[in-house]
């Protein structure tokens, strides 16, 4: 035992002895607790036994101590006060401060405070936005008026790590994407006999929706996550700020140039996965249908009008704005801490895939409106 | 007496690139010691390879006795818990607020109920002078000096006995860093601490430290204060007495 305790006459005497250290903690507190218990009025401390004594030691005598004090007792020290324990003394004098108490607030109020809060945030992000969009607009008019600023070497970069770098895994994915609408397409056409359907279906899909959103897909999921976890990486090193001391203004040297990387890199890119879907559409008719590739081909291009191939590409553009901004925003709002850093990366590309999804479902009305 | 930490015959080398050739050095219990040297002279590589955040590339170094060098970082954890390391720029851990930083190591090493945990990191946070109510606070929402001071929190959490001090007062002013030299001191006294200490300020220097090693030509040069002012290795000469030291170090005025 730690504590030894012994009543003479009518004064309690506790007796520390052994280590009193961190590892010990846990079973001092409550030693404490029952050493003291059913006395009163005086009682005669002795840690002369002590062998080792640590801060968290210290302390939890220290806070027996004053409690004991607080209720009224005498506390005579055997043997001398602990060094430690005047050094605890000494750090609380002169700031008689309690620790904050947990803000504790009624149930409706903290519905309101979450509310107010949530509201608060909503429209800093949107002014965030509006500001954002203003400041790459304006980037964009600065461009026009000098080519200068037109940061080449940065967006051959971006084209080169979002666009030929992605080629693999875009190819890859659009064939076997488009393998399976094939197969799964020839199953159900079989049914009424319309096998040489497969051509068409898997043609307008992969031309109109399916290469260019699985491509934005993916490079949302790439390069999204990329641009806002290495604007963002800076912001926290100060870089972005360092940038701007140097007189060199952010979004032209950081956002700009990924988004023209982007715009350039997307159409290509959907132009890989166009071709790989054709190549994967083919194979499938070919293995499971028995059609010639010369027969898909001639099927093909009965099955897609003038416009079906720049249906699909002509959103690609739009898709990498979507992409580019979101992810550099994102980035551009990380300010303090590397959680803050990982949460923004995520929303960036949510966001994208999302944004992505609403804008292809837009392009579908105004497609249908229009007729195409 | 028995040194805390011994080095002996350290050889670190990166490449063709030799940073450390045969160093040697003793830190005695209780004592200040300060470790000056050169850009790139190989203090942070020696503070590392002490730490054991780094294999050199021959020698040994004991801390308490224990050979760390030739350790697997499991077989270190007992020798992590008896020191603490203040970095540089703190290295708080910036999503955690200064409380919960400074409850990290504890929870990690020990078991303790949530509620005395956050008394002992309370207590930690008095320590070093800090207001209670810092304690909520992000790293972000501190001050350069609070950053330093609650780093200092951090590296005392685990009741070290030896404290590691990287720079402990660059980028402070010199009011700020007078009074980070002050609880320095107060701490290793009341705490009985032996701290090591990587400055390049020579009125830390002569505020806080005892014992001074000098890194030159790879090597280290070591005495007591007085000893080393008096050096007269030409680059110690010139850190001392040189244009930049300006003399209004007691010892160097009355020796010199």
């Amino acid at each position: 035992m730690q504590v030894e305790t012994r009543d003479e006459n009518g004064r309690r005497l506790m007796r520390m002895r052994g280590r009193w250290t961190v590892e010990e903690a846990v079973t001092l507190a409550p030693l404490l607790q029952q050493a003291a218990r059913g006395a009163g009025g005086v009682f005669v401390f002795d840690a002369t036994g002590v062998e080792q004594m640590d801060l968290t030691g210290a302390w939890l005598l220290h806070a027996r101590e004053q409690d004991l004090l607080q209720s009224g007792s005498r506390i005579e020290w055997n043997g001398g006060r602990p060094a430690l324990l005047e050094f605890i003394d000494r750090t609380f004098q002169g700031r008689h401060q309690e620790a904050p108490p947990a803000e504790t607030m009624p149930g409706p109020q903290r519905v309101l405070h979450g509310l107010g809060f949530w509201t608060v945030r909503l429209k800093e992000g949107a002014l965030d936005f509006v500001g954002f969009l203003g400041a790459v607009t304006a980037g964009f008019g600065h461009i026009f008026g000098s080519v200068k600023r037109l940061r080449l070497p940065s967006v051959v970069r971006h084209v080169y790590e979002t666009g030929v770098t992605a080629v693999p895994i875009v190819a890859l994915i659009a064939f076997l994407i488009s393998v399976i609408v094939a197969y799964i397409g020839a199953q159900q056409l079989r049914k009424f006999g319309g096998e040489i359907f497969v051509v068409d279906l898997v043609t307008v899909a992969v031309l109109r929706e399916l290469g260019v959103l699985l491509t934005a897909i993916i490079v949302a999921g790439r390069s999204g996550s990329a641009f806002a976890a290495e604007i963002g990486a800076m912001k926290l090193n100060d870089e972005v700020d360092a940038l701007r001391a140097i007189g060199m203004d952010p979004v032209e040297v950081l956002v700009l140039p990924r988004i023209l990387g982007l715009v350039i890199a997307l159409p290509a890119l959907t132009l890989v996965a166009d071709a790989m879907g054709l190549a994967g559409g083919a194979l499938l008719s070919w293995y499971l249908v028995d059609i010639p590739f010369s027969q898909f081909l001639e099927r093909a291009q009965g099955a897609i009008g003038e416009m079906t191939f720049w249906v699909g590409m002509i959103k690609a553009p739009v898709f990498a704005v979507l992409i580019a901004m979101v992810g550099t925003l994102r980035g551009m709002q990380v300010r303090t801490s590397s959680r803050e850093l990982g949460r923004l990366t995520t929303t960036a590309v949510v966001q994208s895939i999302f944004l992505v999804i609403l804008a292809d479902s837009v392009f579908a009305v105004v497609f249908l409106e229009l007729d195409i | 007496m028995e040194p805390i930490i011994s080095v002996r015959g350290l050889v670190n080398r990166f490449g063709a690139q030799i940073v450390h050739d045969g160093l040697d050095a003793d830190i005695r219990p209780g004592e200040v010691f300060g470790i000056v040297g050169g850009s790139g002279s190989g203090k942070s590589v020696l503070l590392r390879t002490l730490l054991g955040l780094q294999k050199p590339t021959q020698g040994t170094v004991c801390i308490e006795g224990h050979e760390i060098t030739a350790r697997s970082a499991r077989d270190l954890l007992p020798v992590k818990r008896r020191y603490g390391v203040l970095f540089q720029h703190g290295a708080l851990f910036s999503s955690l607020s200064v409380a919960q930083n400074v409850e990290l190591p504890i929870a990690e090493h020990h078991r303790i109920d949530a509620a005395m945990l956050r008394e002992l990191a309370l207590l930690r946070i008095r320590m070093v002078g800090l207001p209670v109510d810092t304690a909520a606070k992000l790293p972000a929402q501190l001050s350069g000096g609070m950053t330093k001071r609650v780093a200092l929190a951090r590296a005392l959490a685990l009741d070290p006995a030896i404290l590691f001090l990287d720079e402990p007062t660059s980028g402070l002013d010199p009011i700020s860093a007078a009074a980070f030299d002050r609880l320095v001191l107060e701490l290793q006294k009341d705490l009985a601490l032996t701290v090591v200490m990587i400055t390049h300020d020579l009125d830390t220097i002569f505020r806080v430290c005892n014992r001074v090693g000098v890194i030159v030509d790879g090597k280290m040069i070591s005495g007591t204060l007085d000893q080393i002012v008096r050096h007269d290795h030409p680059w110690i000469r010139d850190y001392f007495h040189g244009e930049r030291s300006r003399a209004p170090h007691g010892l160097a005025e009355k020796d010199g």
